[in-house]
């Protein structure tokens, strides 16, 4: 939208989105971005309140709901020595803090063929040899915004437990965070993305039902169902798709069943 | 009984023999053994400079979770690891100022001021089980296996840590007798190893591991007994080498002292592991005729 398209002082303000929601009355308060002050509406995420700001993003955000690791952010509150991290999407501003985002940090990642790698720890030992420079400071596990034990699952992977590291970094979001406060230069992020994909190929138990359906869907028990849509025009896809058969939002699990089971 | 105890990263990896027959052997003798939940490194190499506090972090954190889940001991099987912890332990009890200063940089963890106390399995086994305890229950004594007693550095340096009286071996020596094997004394029982030197310079590594070896045998020893893995990696693991070379004549078998307690308590292979020793190990056992079931199948 270009500028003449809206007299901004006019319009009433109810944005929705990527925009700042300010509640009735809201007030302000400064805090610090990269060292300089700006008076933002409490209430607002980090994110919000940068953009409010005037910052635009074009790295730094990505899906805005605290799951794709592309936000994180490093800051400071006055009168406190420790630093803090959190994601700019989901951290609420707090008045004087000090704040900066850290959207890439550099992190080596190994080269590995999944299909030939030996399923045992040695293999991510040898990948990363730099795993053994940890001194167990604990600084990634402090600075992860995911409440990653990461010093735990760093410590199962030397102790050869890929299960245990597996389950440990299931929840870490790859924003980079515990490299960038590592004492030992370790990139853990990608170190866990490696014993995760070790674990799921090798050791993790199969889906059994999982590798049925695809051997239906294999087996072409589902292709004459996907032509005959292909072939259908928008009205007859609109009226299928209104006509669809739902299960009722209350039914009780396994009660329900379609009129057409032939596809089940 | 319950004990808290601390594995280390290569008995989950490389020196499961050590684990395996140690956890199976606590298990037969009714010992509660439990491996504390969460543990990182022990910190391998405690570090000797003065103002390298951080390198002493690693085994602190561990016993502040000993100390978390409630333990006021926690016992070793590793002498690295054993030396390491325990040298961590006496600054945080007896320093005040780098207990302070350590204490200051972990403000994620509970304050530690040396209440856990570090145990080596050995000086467990004497002072908690008991000797006579062991005797009585051994299946399968060790007969006539002469082995030697080999400490090297870390269970017995430096004075402070040390699992008995500096230059003393008697615990590994009543240890041996109450399983019915045979202690051999040599000359070499505390020379290391080569240690880490292994990586920077192996040769002078495997010369002074050949050294040892062929101390052992000249003092009369068909084995060689131990509890430190990187120990074993240089004294065993090498020995192909050698021989090889002509520093050695004969291989010399190499256990850690877990194995022959669970195999003399007459424990099956999946405790005694005997298949992850070198070959000439199981062999001597064949060869005389012990722990039949825990070497049977051992090719």
């Amino acid at each position: 939208m270009s500028q003449h398209d809206c007299d901004c002082a006019t319009v009433q303000q109810v944005a929705t989105g990527d925009r700042a929601i300010l509640p009735k009355g809201a007030k302000t308060i400064p805090i610090y971005v990269m060292g300089k002050r700006y008076e933002v509406p409490e209430t607002l995420t980090i994110m919000k309140a940068m953009e409010y700001a005037g910052f635009k993003f074009l790295r730094g955000a990505g899906c805005r709901g605290g799951i794709c690791g592309a936000c994180p952010t490093v800051y400071r509150k006055e009168g406190d020595y420790k630093l803090h991290f959190g994601l700019a999407c989901q951290t609420v501003v707090e008045p004087n803090m000090y704040l900066a985002q850290i959207p890439f940090y550099p992190a080596n990642r190994a080269s590995y063929d999944i299909e030939a790698i030996e399923p045992v720890a040695e293999s991510v030992h040898a990948l990363y040899p730099e795993l053994f420079r940890c001194v167990a400071c604990n600084n990634c596990t402090k600075a992860c915004p995911m409440g990653v034990q990461v010093l735990d699952y760093i410590s199962a992977i030397k102790q050869g437990d890929i299960a245990r590291a597996a389950h440990l970094s299931f929840d870490c979001i790859q924003c980079g965070l515990c490299a960038s406060r590592c004492m030992g230069e370790l990139p853990q992020y990608h170190i866990a993305q490696l014993v995760r994909r070790i674990y799921g190929k090798y050791i993790q138990p199969k889906a059994e039902h999982l590798r049925k359906r695809v051997q239906e869907i294999e087996s072409g028990k589902y292709d004459a169902m996907l032509e005959n849509l292909q072939k259908m025009d928008k009205a007859q896809l609109e009226k299928l798709y209104k006509e669809r058969e739902r299960e009722p939002d209350m039914a009780p699990l396994g009660t329900w069943m379609p009129k057409d089971t032939q596809y089940l | 009984m319950k004990v808290t105890y601390y594995p280390g990263c290569t008995l989950k990896t490389k020196a499961k023999n050590l684990e395996d027959a140690a956890v199976a052997s606590m298990a037969a003798l009714g010992v509660d053994f439990q491996e504390l939940s969460r543990w990182n490194c022990c910190g391998a190499v405690h570090s000797l400079a003065d103002d390298d506090l951080i390198h002493h972090v690693a085994p602190v954190r561990d016993l502040v979770r000993a100390m978390e889940q409630g333990s006021d001991k926690v016992v070793t099987l590793c002498s690295m690891c054993y030396n390491s912890l325990a040298r961590a332990n006496l600054i945080m009890r007896d320093d005040p100022v780098k207990r302070k200063t350590i204490n200051d940089f972990m403000d994620e963890e509970k304050d530690y001021s040396g209440e856990v106390e570090v145990v080596h399995f050995l000086n467990f086994l004497r002072d908690e089980v008991g000797f006579d305890t062991i005797r009585a229950k051994v299946k399968y004594p060790l007969n006539g296996l002469k082995a030697a007693i080999y400490y090297g550095c870390t269970l017995a340096r430096p004075r402070n840590v040390a699992i008995e009286p500096p230059g003393g071996t008697q615990l590994m020596t009543d240890f041996l007798e109450a399983i019915g094997a045979t202690p051999i004394h040599f000359a070499d029982a505390f020379t290391c190893c080569g240690s880490y030197q292994i990586l920077a310079n192996p040769e002078n590594a495997v010369n002074v591991a050949a050294g040892i070896l062929d101390c052992a045998a000249k003092a009369g020893a068909e084995a060689l007994v131990l509890s430190c893995p990187l120990c074993e990696f240089n004294l065993a693991k090498k020995q192909g080498e050698m021989i090889q070379s002509g520093k050695i004549s004969n291989n010399l078998p190499i256990f850690y002292f877990t194995q022959l307690l669970a195999a003399a308590l007459g424990l099956g292979k999946e405790a005694c592991r005997f298949d992850l020793n070198e070959k000439c190990s199981a062999e001597i056992l064949k060869a005389k005729n012990l722990a039949v079931e825990a070497v049977a199948g051992i090719a």
